[in-house]
C-alpha cells in the first residue's frame, strides 16, 4: 500500500501542480481587468445607489431616503422627459428597422458596383455624434439650409425644425436614424446572407411569389437578427445625449430633454448630484427592463433554428 | 416563343434599372448630409448666405479652413485626441487579450461565475455610473494634488490621465476576444508547453501572433470610439488645452453659432481619420460587424 502510494503521488503531483499553476496564470491575467471593473463599474454602481438616497450637492450629503425618487414622480418636468425619452426612442427604433430592412435587402444583390452602394450607405456612421448634430443643423438652418430649399422647391413652406416645439424631437430622431442605418444594415445584410438559398429554391420550384418568399422565409430566419438589433437599438435610444446637446441643449421649451441629458443637467449644470443619480437608475431600471424582456421572450419568440 | 423569351430578358433588364435607380435615389438621400458639409466647407461666405441654395462652389475656397484653424486651435485638439486614443487602443488591447485569454482557455476556480459578473459589467450602460465615476476621478488618490485620501486637490479633473485611466479598457473586448481565443486548437498549446514555453510566452508568442485579426478589428472599434468620445470629456475637461477633438468642436459651435463654413470646414477636417481608417480597414470592421455586432 505504502509503496503503491509512492508510485503513484509524484505523478500525480506533478499534475495537480500543473493544473494549479495554470489556474494561478489565469487569475493572474485576468487581475488587471478585475480591478479596472471594479474600480469603474462596480465601485461607482455601489455608490451611485447610495447617492440616489443622499442630497449630496458637493457641499452637504445627508441622508433623504426615498426623497430623490418620490420627488422624480411629483415634477411634472421629469415625467414629460421620461415621455421625450420613450418617444424618441420608439420613433428611433421603428425608423431604424425599418429602413435599415429594406437598405439590407437593396444591397443584398448580386450587382455590379453594390459594394460601393454598401460603402456610400455605410459613410453617415463613420461620422461622430457632434459631427452629425452640427452638419444637420446646418440641413435644418431656416434660411440657408438645404431641407428647407428643398420643401420650397415643391411648394412646401419652410419649417423652424429644431427651433419648433413639435417638430424638435422627430428632427433630432432623424439625425439618429440617418447616422445608424448604415451600421444595421450591415447586420441584417450578414443576417440575410446566412439564410440557406436552398431553402429560396424551393419555394420557387413550389411556385412561392417574392413576397410570400419575404414572408415565409426571409422573415422568420431573420427573426433572431431582428431580436438582436431590436434589443440594441432600444439600449442605445435611451442613451441619446450627444446631438442633442449639440443641436438644441434640450430646447425649445424641454421638448427635446431626454433622460441622459436631465441626468448631465442636474448634475454638472446644477450639482444636484443625489438627484441626479436617482435619475440614473431610473434609467437603469428602463434598461434593465429591455434586458429581461430579452432574456425572457429571447426563446418564445425567435426562431434559432439554422 | 422567340417574343416571350425576348420580353422576358426586357422584364429582367427592367428589373436591374429599377433597382440601380433605387439605390442611386437612396445613396443620395443618405450621402447628402455628407455631400453639405463638404461642398459647404470649400464654400464662399457670400455662396453660404446668399439666400439662394448653391449646391457646388464655384471654386475651391480655403478660407473656412482658415478661419476655423485660426479661430480655434483644432491642431492641438487633433494631437491631444490621437494621444489618448492610441494609449487606450494599446492599453485595451493588452488588457482585453490577457483576460480573453484566460477565459477562454485556462480553467480556474470561479471562472464561470467572474465571467458572469464582466457580461452585466459589460451591459451596464456608461450613463448610470457617469456621476460616480466624475467623484472618483475627481477624489482618486495621490492625482492632481490628492492626499492619499484623494482630498485637498483636482484629482484627474483636467489630465489626461483623467481621460486614458476610467477609459483603459473596453470590456466588450474581453468578451469579444474570448470568442475568438476559445475557436484555438489545443495543439499549439500542447507544442509549445512541450518546448518548455512559459504559460505567459504561450500567451505572448504562440496566441497573440495568431490572433493578430480579431485585434486589429477591436484595435480599430476602439481607436474610432475613442476619437467619437463625447460625454466623458465633457465632464471631466475644463482646460481647453487638454480638450479632444468632439469637445473642441461642440465648443466652437457655440461660440459660432451659424458661422457654417467654418464650422464644416472643422467638421469635414474631423471627419478624415474615421473615414481613412475605415477604407484602409474595411475588411475587419464588416467582419466585426457580421461576427459579433459589435459597435465602435
Amino acid at each position: 500500500m505504502a509503496a503503491l502510494i509512492q508510485k503513484l503521488t509524484p505523478k500525480k503531483r506533478w499534475r495537480m501542480t500543473l493544473r494549479t499553476r495554470r489556474a494561478m496564470w489565469g487569475y493572474i491575467f485576468i487581475i488587471p481587468a478585475m480591478i479596472y471593473i471594479i474600480v469603474w463599474v462596480i465601485l461607482p454602481l455601489i455608490f451611485a445607489f447610495g447617492l440616489s438616497f443622499t442630497n449630496y450637492d458637493t457641499a452637504t450629503a445627508d441622508f433623504v431616503g426615498l426623497n430623490n425618487y418620490l420627488e422624480i414622480l411629483r415634477q411634472p418636468d421629469t415625467l414629460d422627459v421620461i415621455k421625450n425619452t420613450l418617444r424618441f426612442g420608439l420613433e428611433l427604433i421603428a425608423l431604424n428597422m425599418a429602413i435599415s430592412l429594406f437598405l439590407a435587402i437593396l444591397v443584398d444583390q448580386k450587382l455590379r458596383g453594390i459594394t460601393f452602394f454598401r460603402t456610400v450607405y455605410y459613410l453617415p456612421v463613420l461620422t461622430s455624434l457632434v459631427v452629425a448634430g452640427i452638419v444637420w443643423s446646418a440641413l435644418y438652418d431656416y434660411r440657408t439650409g438645404p431641407i428647407n430649399s428643398i420643401l420650397n422647391f415643391f411648394g412646401i413652406a419652410s419649417q423652424q425644425w429644431l427651433h419648433d416645439s413639435s417638430l424638435a424631437l422627430t428632427s433630432v430622431v432623424f439625425v439618429r436614424v440617418w447616422k445608424g442605418v448604415g451600421f444595421n444594415m450591415m447586420v441584417f445584410l450578414a443576417g440575410l446572407q446566412a439564410i440557406p438559398t436552398e431553402l429560396y429554391e424551393a419555394a420557387s420550384i413550389d411556385g412561392a411569389r417574392a413576397w410570400e418568399k419575404f414572408r415565409y422565409i426571409t422573415f422568420p430566419m431573420l427573426m433572431p437578427t431582428t431580436f438582436y438589433i431590436f434589443v440594441m437599438a432600444s439600449i442605445s435610444a435611451f442613451q441619446v445625449f450627444g446631438e442633442i446637446f449639440v443641436m438644441t441643449k434640450g430646447g425649445p421649451a424641454g421638448a427635446t430633454k431626454t433622460l441622459i441629458f436631465l441626468i448631465w443637467e442636474q448634475a454638472f449644470q446644477y450639482s444636484n448630484l443625489g438627484y441626479a443619480s436617482a435619475l440614473a437608475f431610473i434609467l437603469l431600471l428602463l434598461v434593465g427592463a429591455i434586458a429581461i424582456f430579452n432574456l425572457v421572450y429571447v426563446n418564445r419568440f425567435v426562431n434559432y433554428d439554422r | 416563343m422567340k417574343n416571350q423569351l425576348s420580353s422576358r430578358f426586357l422584364s429582367v433588364q427592367a428589373r436591374k434599372i429599377a433597382i440601380y435607380v433605387l439605390l442611386i435615389v437612396v445613396a443620395i438621400q443618405l450621402g447628402l448630409p455628407f455631400f453639405y458639409m463638404v461642398s459647404t466647407a470649400f464654400k464662399s461666405r457670400e455662396e453660404i448666405f446668399s439666400g439662394d441654395m448653391v449646391w457646388f462652389p464655384s471654386s475651391l475656397h480655403l478660407d473656412n479652413f482658415i478661419t476655423a484653424f485660426n479661430s480655434a486651435p483644432f491642431g492641438r485638439y487633433i494631437l491631444n485626441t490621437i494621444f489618448v486614443a492610441v494609449v487606450i487602443t494599446l492599453t485595451t488591447l493588452f488588457l482585453c487579450a490577457m483576460a480573453g485569454y484566460a477565459f477562454g482557455r485556462i480553467s480556474f476556480p470561479g471562472r464561470e461565475v467572474l465571467f458572469v459578473m464582466l457580461i452585466l459589467a459589460m451591459s451596464l450602460p456608461g450613463e448610470v455610473t457617469l456621476i460616480p465615476r466624475f467623484l472618483i476621478a475627481k477624489n482618486f488618490p495621490l492625482a492632481g494634488g490628492n492626499d492619499i485620501f484623494g482630498r485637498g486637490g483636482i484629482g484627474l479633473i483636467d489630465s489626461y490621465g483623467g481621460l486614458i485611466l476610467p477609459n483603459l479598457m473596453r470590456i466588450y473586448g474581453v468578451f469579444l476576444l474570448r470568442q475568438f481565443f476559445r475557436t484555438l486548437p489545443n495543439e499549439l498549446e500542447d507544442a509549445a508547453r512541450i518546448d518548455g514555453a512559459s504559460e505567459f510566452g504561450i500567451f505572448w508568442r504562440v496566441m497573440m501572433p495568431l490572433s493578430k485579426t480579431a485585434l486589429i478589428t477591436l484595435g480599430i472599434f476602439t481607436f474610432t470610439a475613442q476619437w467619437d468620445e463625447f460625454i466623458w470629456p465633457l465632464v471631466i475637461l475644463n482646460d481647453s488645452n487638454k480638450f479632444v477633438v468632439q469637445l473642441g468642436l461642440s465648443v466652437f459651435y457655440s461660440e459660432h453659432q451659424v458661422d457654417w463654413g467654418p464650422l464644416m470646414a472643422a467638421s469635414t477636417i474631423i471627419s478624415l481619420p474615421a473615414i481613412f481608417i475605415f477604407i484602409f480597414g474595411q475588411k475587419y470592421i464588416v467582419k466585426g460587424i457580421a461576427t459579433t455586432g459589435l459597435k465602435g
